[in-house]
C-alpha cells in the first residue's frame, strides 16, 4: 500500500436533502475514487447530514487566482442597474 | 431544552438549515425504545436474541480497539463507525433478550462471565495486521447481511425491526470490507501475501458460523436455520475473492462452539478489557 502522501486529495459536496444543492463539507485523502466516495460518507454524513455526495480531485477544480481578485470581482460594484430593484415599476403596469 | 427554545435556536441558524452540516436525527429504532415497547420475548427467542446480540457485542469490542490505531485516519473513521454500527446491534438485542430475564443491555454485557457468552469464535479472532481485521469483517459482513435480510421476515416483530435497521449498516460493512479486499488482493505483492495469510488464519472459523442448533429448529419461523445460508455466503464471498486474486484455502475447520460458550483463549482477555470499568465501579454511569 503506498503511503498516505500519496494517496491524492479530494473535495467533497454534500446535498443535506432533496431540492438543495451540494455544499461543499472538506477534504480527505483516498487512493482512489471508489474509496473517496466511501471515505467521503464515513467521514462527512455520519450525523445524518446528507443525502447525496460528490468527489471531485482536488487538482480537477479550476480555481479564480486570488491575486487577479479586483479584476475578476469588483467590476460589477456600482453598477445598481443590474438589479432589478433599481428599476421603478412603470405606472399602470399591473402584477409586478 | 423545551420546544419553544428549541425553535428559536433553530430560527437563528436563518440559512445555516440548508447547510451541508445541517444534522437530524432520523427515526431510527433505538434500543431504548425496545427496553419501553415491553414485548416480553419467550425464554427461546430471548436466547436467539442474544446469540445475535454476543456476535455483535465481541465484534465491535474488537473493531473498537483499531480507533486511534487505523493506518490512516479515513480508515480509522470508517472502522470506528462500523464498530459503532455494530455496538448499536448488539445493544438492541441485548436490551431484548433481556426483558426475558429483567436484565438490561448493561446487565448483560458487563456481569455474565465467559462461558455465559454464545458469541462465534470468528468474532473474537484477534485484530492481527490491518488485513486479517478487514477478512474477518468480510466474512462476517456479508454473514450477517444474508442473516439479517432473511430476518426481515421473522414472526418475531422486535427481531424483524432490529434487523430492518441492521441490515442496512451491515450492508455498507460488507461493501466496505470487499472494496478493501479487492484492492489489497489486487495490491502489492506483500498486501496479497498479508490477505491470504488471514485467509488461511480465519477461514476454520467459517464453519461455526452455518451449524444448526436445536434452538433454531424450536424456533421455527422466528430465527433462520444457518445452514441454509451456506450456499449464499460461499458464493458471495468466491466472488469477492476471485476479484481480489485470493482463492479459498483448503485448511480443516475448527473445533469451535461458542454457541454453548465454548470459547478461545481469546475471549477472556476481551471480556477483562470490556467489563473492568463496569465491575470495578458499580452501578457508574457514563
Amino acid at each position: 500500500m503506498s503511503h498516505k502522501s500519496n494517496w491524492p486529495l479530494w473535495e467533497v459536496f454534500v446535498r443535506s436533502s432533496r431540492g438543495l444543492s451540494h455544499v461543499h463539507a472538506g477534504s480527505l485523502h483516498a487512493p482512489d475514487k471508489e474509496m473517496a466516495l466511501r471515505n467521503a460518507r464515513d467521514l462527512y454524513t455520519r450525523r445524518n447530514e446528507g443525502v447525496s455526495l460528490w468527489v471531485v480531485r482536488s487538482t480537477d477544480i479550476i480555481t479564480s487566482d486570488p491575486d487577479s481578485k479586483d479584476a475578476f470581482f469588483e467590476s460589477p460594484q456600482g453598477k445598481d442597474y443590474r438589479h432589478a430593484t433599481y428599476y421603478k415599476a412603470s405606472e399602470g403596469v399591473k402584477h409586478l | 431544552m423545551n420546544h419553544e427554545e428549541l425553535d428559536a435556536s433553530l430560527d437563528s441558524f436563518g440559512d445555516a438549515l440548508a447547510s451541508a452540516t445541517r444534522v437530524t436525527p432520523g427515526n431510527a429504532l433505538r434500543p431504548e425504545d425496545i427496553a419501553v415497547a415491553g414485548a416480553k420475548p419467550s425464554d427461546e427467542v430471548a436466547q436467539y436474541a442474544l446469540h445475535l446480540g454476543d456476535d455483535a457485542l465481541i465484534l465491535a469490542q474488537r473493531l473498537s480497539h483499531w480507533i486511534s490505531r487505523a493506518p490512516e485516519i479515513e480508515e480509522d473513521i470508517a472502522l470506528g463507525n462500523i464498530a459503532l454500527d455494530v455496538l448499536g446491534h448488539a445493544r438492541s438485542f441485548l436490551t431484548y433478550a433481556g426483558l426475558a430475564w429483567d436484565k438490561s443491555e448493561d446487565d448483560l454485557a458487563y456481569w455474565r462471565e465467559e462461558e455465559d457468552f454464545t458469541s462465534l469464535q470468528i468474532v473474537e479472532q484477534p485484530n492481527g495486521h490491518f488485513g486479517v481485521t478487514i477478512m474477518r469483517q468480510l466474512i462476517i459482513s456479508i454473514y450477517q447481511h444474508l442473516l439479517y435480510s432473511k430476518l426481515l421476515e421473522s414472526t418475531d416483530e422486535t427481531i424483524a425491526a432490529i434487523c430492518a435497521k441492521a441490515v442496512k449498516e451491515v450492508d455498507y460493512h460488507r461493501d466496505h470490507s470487499a472494496a478493501w479486499t479487492i484492492r489489497l488482493g489486487q495490491g502489492t505483492e506483500e498486501s496479497a501475501a498479508k490477505m491470504r495469510h488471514a485467509l488461511e488464519v480465519l477461514w476454520p472459523y467459517t464453519g461455526e458460523m452455518f451449524q444448526d442448533e436445536e434452538l433454531h429448529r424450536t424456533l421455527g419461523d422466528v430465527a433462520v436455520l444457518p445452514s441454509t445460508l451456506r450456499e449464499a455466503w460461499e458464493k458471495e464471498i468466491t466472488d469477492v475473492l476471485a476479484e481480489a486474486g485470493l482463492e479459498i484455502p483448503k485448511s480443516g475447520m475448527a473445533m469451535a462452539h461458542g454457541r454453548v460458550g465454548e470459547h478461545s483463549e481469546h475471549l477472556g482477555f476481551i471480556l477483562a478489557e470490556m467489563q473492568v470499568l463496569a465491575r470495578k465501579h458499580p452501578g457508574a454511569s457514563w
